[in-house]
């Protein structure tokens, strides 16, 4: 379980609070309107933004001051998840051994890896041979082998099309249960979040909301919310 | 893509102006060329001290270029990782010896590592020989002065490029600081260490004031300097052209290999901006950062320090014929501002508008055509007609304006490029062109980087001491020139002062030229 006890972030002018549990293999998304805090709400989960106040614990143990490592989280940025003069293979054996000396089974856990997201035949190349949806899924075979208890994404396949976002989601949602791994998206689209999420956390006016069901929540908006779905 | 093929619409920005300009840089240095061609008269012979000063030349380059790089890569792996009091102030610090007049940081380098500097005092204070700062060492001690800080910048941009993501992924996996190095430094490393090394070496192909100063005699001895030496010691003019070749064929051929290497220069801001880092440690890796960016500190701060001490006990010692030429060298400055942003805003244009590399090349002629030469061929040219004395600023203005270039182009280009990609259909649309599209659009997009190429411009003018060198008579001098002789008389304490006043003025006029940029610039 991922609890933020009376969390509250400052950056600036800018302020957010958040007081609540999530529970351990949940798909939760997280929407509201831009500028609301979503990156900033999942960067302090995962250590990139520091907290002012409060603190995180997972499973009893206290984060909030851990390092990024440390915590149970493999974040998918927007983008650069990849390092460029890095092969596909040892992108993704990154997540297994950050010194990247793999044994033999690590090797060919990295190769199972790439198979599950259809990146047989790619381990050699480099990430500028490849497609936008092809390097997601290589980040997302990492994410695959680093076996964390919580997977992050933050708006990722942004720069995807319609039908390739669709697919790409279906396939996380997929990964994370086969790991049984949390999940946790940030997205603007009510539609990505109904489409894998059991739960959405609404961020806005500065508060970041205990999760709800998704179908309940996005069927019977509060008013904050319902001005942001439109 | 044919992208060769397809015209890409970049906007209307007229050519002619701009090509009337390369034609003009190209006629003032083909001219040049031509004279010491002639004058050469086709005996293009060597002696043997001819190719000492070639080797010399090269060999210097390579040495400053080699340390210059060398000592900035932890200098700026340290800036990169830590934060520190005062670590902006040392990031705009490490754009002075840029603006820096030669002649005066000579002067303080001097006071730290001269015959009485502060080094030698400490050596023998504690028994020790003391070390002497001219020949060979003293020249790269110089060069890496003022081309440390420059490799420095260049390689923190290399640093600010990498994407926050890829720190905040390897602070998620956990990597151990030597993978960080190999998974992200060495990549950045490897792009940035070549176009530092290239710009290094090119600059100090053609170094001048630096060996007239800290170098001289047969075993130091640059192209440029034995050019001087031949004109003003033995006014053998034919020897001076075929120099003057050599130093084109040298100089001209490292930069257009460089060319292709030298990186984007951009403009201060930005810089001091810091990246959020997980990887660093405290400990020994903290104390060892600690020891290097105080030890850069204390190289670049000491001489500059240095010199504002004894040029305020000096100032009263200062003659009156001192701030003559000071005001000389203002206006001479000011007169080159304006020639160069005449030249090199239309070039810019169009080398923005023509989108092709090639075309930038153009304001290369002017890093590759040394200062002495263009005088050299100028003088042959004047000499018959007039006294070349009288048009010593003249010539000075030009060439000034010149040297500049290619600065200025690396600087006005990418803006300029920009502008018209972003507002170039709306501006066809509208029928924006010509001298409307520059006052409308071009001008006030592009006002800080017109502003700081031109602070730029101005504050090398003022400390330069290159052409003047050559054409000057005892009458007609500018202030890093008046220095120069100061202290070839040995009246150490007025070269002082006047080194003070050319320090205020070098960096006043890059200042309020770059504070008028950045003043109501456009927010982004």
């Amino acid at each position: 379980m991922l609890s933020l006890n009376k969390v509250e972030i400052a950056q600036g002018d800018f302020r957010l609070s958040a007081h609540f549990d999530m529970d351990a293999g949940q798909r939760i998304a997280v929407i509201g309107p831009s500028g609301a805090g979503k990156s900033t709400l999942v960067n302090a989960l995962c250590g990139f933004v520091d907290v002012a106040a409060g603190e995180i614990t997972q499973d009893g143990r206290d984060i909030t001051t851990a390092l990024p490592s440390e915590r149970g989280m493999a974040m998918l940025f927007q983008d650069n998840n990849l390092f460029a003069h890095l092969s596909i293979a040892q992108n993704v054996g990154l997540g297994i051994r950050p010194a990247l000396r793999l044994t033999q089974s690590e090797t060919a856990q990295v190769m199972t890896a790439l198979d599950r997201v259809a990146l047989q035949g790619f381990a050699q190349r480099k990430p500028f041979e490849l497609s936008g949806g092809q390097q997601s899924r290589a980040a997302l075979a990492r994410a695959l082998v680093h076996r964390k208890s919580w997977m992050v994404l933050d708006e990722p396949f942004a720069a995807l099309g319609p039908a390739l976002r669709a697919e790409m989601l279906d396939l996380v949602a997929e990964v994370a249960s086969e790991t049984g791994a949390g999940l946790l998206m940030v997205t603007h689209s009510p539609e990505d979040a109904r489409r894998i999420a059991d739960q959405v956390i609404f961020v806005g006016d500065g508060v970041a909301h205990a999760p709800m069901e998704t179908a309940e929540l996005l069927n019977n908006p509060p008013p904050a919310l319902k001005a942001y779905l439109g | 893509m044919a992208s060769g093929v397809v015209p890409v619409s970049v906007g209307n920005i007229s050519t002619k102006t701009g090509i009337s300009a390369a034609v003009l840089i190209a006629a003032l240095i083909l001219s040049a060329l031509g004279a010491v061609t002639w004058r050469a008269e086709g005996g293009l012979t060597l002696n043997p001290s001819d190719w000492a000063a070639v080797r010399f030349t090269i060999w210097q380059a390579m040495w400053s270029a080699f340390f210059s790089c060398l000592l900035a890569v932890p200098v700026a792996r340290a800036m990169a990782r830590r934060r520190f009091w005062g670590r902006s102030f040392l990031i705009t610090l490490l754009g002075a010896p840029f603006l820096l007049p030669v002649i005066v940081a000579v002067l303080g380098l001097l006071a730290i590592f001269g015959r009485s500097g502060l080094l030698n005092d400490a050596l023998t204070l504690i028994g020790f020989e003391t070390v002497s700062i001219y020949g060979l060492h003293g020249v790269v001690l110089a060069h890496v002065f003022f081309n440390l800080p420059l490799a420095t910048r260049l390689l923190l941009q290399g640093w600010q490029s990498v994407p926050a993501e890829q720190f905040r992924l390897s602070a998620q996996l956990g990597t151990p600081p030597s993978m960080v190095f190999q998974l992200i430094e060495k990549p950045l490393l490897l792009r940035s260490l070549p176009g530092a090394f290239a710009l290094v070496f090119v600059i100090c192909l053609t170094s001048f004031a630096v060996a007239l100063t800290l170098g001289g005699g047969p075993r130091a001895t640059t192209i440029e300097l034995a050019i001087y030496q031949a004109f003003r010691f033995d006014f053998d003019l034919g020897r001076a052209a075929v120099l003057s070749l050599v130093q084109l064929g040298v100089a001209g051929g490292a930069a257009v290999l460089a060319f292709w290497l030298v990186p984007q220069i951009t403009f201060g801001a930005g810089l001091d901006r810091m990246q959020q880092r997980w990887d660093v440690r405290g400990g020994v890796s903290l104390a060892l950062d600690r020891g290097i960016i105080g030890l850069a500190a204390a190289f670049l701060i000491l001489p500059l320090a240095a010199i504002t001490l004894s040029g305020l006990r000096g100032l009263s010692d200062v003659p009156w014929g001192v701030w003559g030429t000071a005001w000389t060298s203002l206006w001479v400055a000011l007169v080159s501002v304006v020639v160069l942003l005449c030249l090199a805003l239309p070039l810019a244009g169009w080398v923005a508008a023509t989108r092709k590399g090639s075309v930038e090349a153009v304001g290369l002629l002017g890093l590759a055509a040394s200062p002495l030469m263009i005088g050299t061929g100028w003088f042959i040219l004047i000499f018959p007609y007039a006294d070349p004395a009288d048009w010593a600023l003249v010539v000075t203005i030009v060439v000034n304006a010149l040297m500049a270039l290619p600065f200025a182009l690396r600087i006005l280009v990418p803006t300029l490029r920009e502008t018209a990609t972003t507002y170039g259909r709306l501006s066809q649309a509208l029928g924006l062109k010509g001298l409307r599209l520059w006052v409308w659009v071009l001008l006030p997009r592009a006002r800080p980087q017109i502003g700081f190429a031109a602070g730029l411009a101005g504050a090398l003018s003022v400390g330069d001491l290159g052409v003047v060198a050559l054409f000057s008579d005892p009458d007609r001098a500018t202030l890093p020139l008046q220095m120069y002789r100061l202290m070839g008389s040995y009246r150490t304490e007025a070269a002082a002062g006047a080194a003070l006043i050319l320090l205020v003025l070098a960096f006043g006029v890059f200042w309020i030229m770059d504070y008028w940029g950045r003043k109501n610039a456009i927010a982004e």
